[in-house]
């Protein structure tokens, strides 16, 4: 992957100021997220479910969270909250202080799958953010193009997304949130649907394109091995209610690359979120089982 | 459904890489690792012409043998009186028939009825199929709409063209529009129900990956919702043409002069066997070509389902 990243390209991705400039400087100083006791309600038809409670998190810019945890236990629901689509019921939700109060481009969204728009070519895909921040079509086309070279898909631009592997597709969709240089990255289990070896290469993928960018990203896992690999930080939740239960740096060495995962430092990280998530999981297990 | 195009679609080649090897090795590798499906593409799309005469063609070659073989028991049926139950005895035979066809065909008349039939069908369907779109989507979009529309929907649906004749002689100026609003109808309701059906099964995930880029809701309209309704919209715009053609032989029953519906009905009434299955059969076959038109017309909006070669 990394012939991928060659001069010319980076010459061409920062030659788009036009849409940089909406975004400004992502890795510097945009791209602050704060939630501030946050509880997220659902009301359900048999009664009202605490999705998130009491949430505190700041993200600095630049930094790569990992939100983990067992699943249901609200992760995707909170990073819905600092994408814009649920409101928090309590509390609040800021990017670089303004309040969230809907989808934006300057968060730019990465789902699990199927998010491609299959009646678009993977450029059109990747040209519609800057479409749709009003530039012209022929920007939009070499915005895209840029993009697609990052992710190593240049070859495939007229392709449509259901030709494409998984792994493809889920390229063009970090490509396509990227083309907007948005200042946060908002990833809701990108990989969760990818087979180990591919993801394991899309991960790798992943940090080289953050080192490029450096924005901030927030992922959203259930993988222990993908957070501690990743991330700067790990923010790992409980099950009913989702709370944040702990908050653990990552202090490994970076460019991080494959042998980082049998390494002793690796090993203690992992064991530690195990452990938590473990208690967390049988905890949720014995409530489950007083409900039944 | 439709395999043999999906087949002939596959034919466009993947684009060369833009030079860098790096880029082209990496991509070859993945493509061959992690989707078959690349090479099953390149495979199909070199599907020699032999092949395609022992699977395609030859399913052709069946279909049509299928029509000989009745058309055949049809002649012989009518040649011998053919009488148990159904009765051959006034129905003329297929020779007869084509003689009569001949003999329209070199004549005026017969065109200038189809001419009024494609006339009448061509404005009722543009009509209906503007109309019926945009109360679909509208519909599909909004809770208010469906409530409002659904109702006259479930209990005008049911009613045949036939019935609505006294009615639209009634309330409608000329035997023209009469005729049209009866078309009209026929075309409208599968052109709503499936514009509805197809706007309803938007993917969320697509919504919301648009609102994240920025999208406004009409563009979400344009570039999400309908073409994700277009696979439907197409279906219900096919069968539209149908019943379109269906309803206008209704609809001619009150045209004094012209029309292949009119042809039929008048034959009826002179007594004019061949003229009676010239003209229904006209009416099937410019009803089947009507629908071949429009889903080969509306092929390009869907290009993006045929190019994976997935089924």
């Amino acid at each position: 992957m990394s012939e991928v990243l060659m001069n010319d390209n980076r010459l061409a991705v920062l030659d788009h100021s036009r849409l940089r400039a909406k975004a400004g400087k992502p890795g510097t100083d945009r791209g602050r997220i704060s939630v501030r006791d946050v509880d997220i309600v659902f009301d359900t038809p048999t009664g009202s479910h605490i999705a998130v409670q009491n949430a505190n998190l700041t993200v600095r810019p630049g930094e790569f969270v990992c939100l983990l945890g067992p699943s249901g236990c609200g992760k995707s629901t909170l990073m819905n909250s600092i994408a814009g689509f649920v409101p928090p019921t309590r509390g609040d939700v800021t990017v670089d202080g303004e309040a969230v109060t809907e989808p934006g481009p300057d968060r730019g969204m990465v789902f699990q799958q199927h998010s491609l728009f299959p009646w678009k070519t993977v450029k059109e895909n990747v040209a519609f953010g800057p479409l749709m921040a009003g530039v012209g079509q022929n920007e939009a086309n070499s915005v895209a193009r840029t993009f697609l070279s990052l992710v190593g898909l240049a070859a495939f631009e007229n392709a449509y997304p259901n030709t494409l592997s998984g792994g493809m597709q889920q390229r063009v969709g970090i490509a396509r949130a990227l083309a907007n240089y948005p200042s946060v990255l908002l990833m809701d289990e990108p990989f969760g649907a990818l087979d180990a070896q591919t993801r394991i290469m899309m991960q790798e993928n992943l940090l080289e394109i953050w080192r490029e960018f450096h924005n901030t990203v927030v992922f959203v896992t259930h993988d222990i091995d993908e957070a501690v690999f990743l991330s700067d930080r790990i923010v790992v939740m409980s099950a009913s209610p989702g709370r944040i239960i702990a908050d653990i740096k990552v202090d490994l060495p970076r460019p991080r690359e494959q042998s980082l995962l049998t390494s002793p430092d690796f090993m203690a990280l992992k064991r530690q979120c195990l452990d938590l998530i473990r208690k967390e999981t049988l905890n949720a297990f014995q409530q489950q089982n007083k409900v039944g | 459904m439709d395999n043999h195009s999906n087949a002939a679609l596959l034919t466009a080649p993947m684009e060369e890489t833009d030079g860098s090897p790096g880029v082209e090795q990496i991509i070859r590798k993945e493509a061959t690792m992690a989707s078959p499906m690349a090479e099953k593409t390149s495979d199909n799309a070199r599907l020699p012409a032999r092949i395609w005469m022992k699977t395609i063609g030859v399913r052709y070659l069946v279909r049509i043998m299928a029509l000989i073989v009745a058309v055949v028991l049809w002649e012989f049926a009518s040649r011998n009186g053919f009488h148990f139950y159904i009765n051959f005895d006034n129905i003329p035979a297929p020779s007869v028939v084509g003689t009569a066809l001949v003999a329209e065909l070199s004549g005026q008349e017969f065109y200038l009825h189809i001419l009024h039939s494609l006339e009448r069908v061509a404005i009722a369907y543009v009509l209906a199929v503007v109309v019926g779109v945009i109360l679909g989507v509208a519909m599909g979009r909004s809770r208010w709409a469906e409530d409002i529309i659904l109702p006259y929907i479930e209990l005008l649906r049911p009613i045949p063209a036939v019935a609505w004749i006294p009615l639209a002689i009634l309330m409608l100026p000329t035997e023209q529009s009469s005729i049209i609003f009866i078309t009209f109808l026929g075309a409208l309701f599968p052109v709503i129900l499936n514009t509805v059906h197809g706007v309803e099964q938007t993917s969320s995930v697509l919504v919301r990956a648009a609102r994240s880029l920025g999208a406004s809701r009409t563009a979400i309209l344009w570039h999400v919702v309908l073409p994700g309704a277009m696979p439907s919209i197409v279906a219900g715009l096919a069968i539209g043409m149908g019943v379109a053609w269906f309803s206008l032989l209704a609809g001619e029953i009150i045209s004094g002069q012209y029309g292949i519906g009119y042809y039929t009905w008048n034959s009826y009434t002179l007594i004019q066997y061949p003229q009676i299955i010239i003209g229904m059969l006209t009416i099937g076959g410019l009803g089947t070509l009507c629908t071949l038109l429009v889903r080969k017309g509306c092929n390009p909006l869907l290009k993006w389902q045929a190019k994976g070669g997935r089924s």
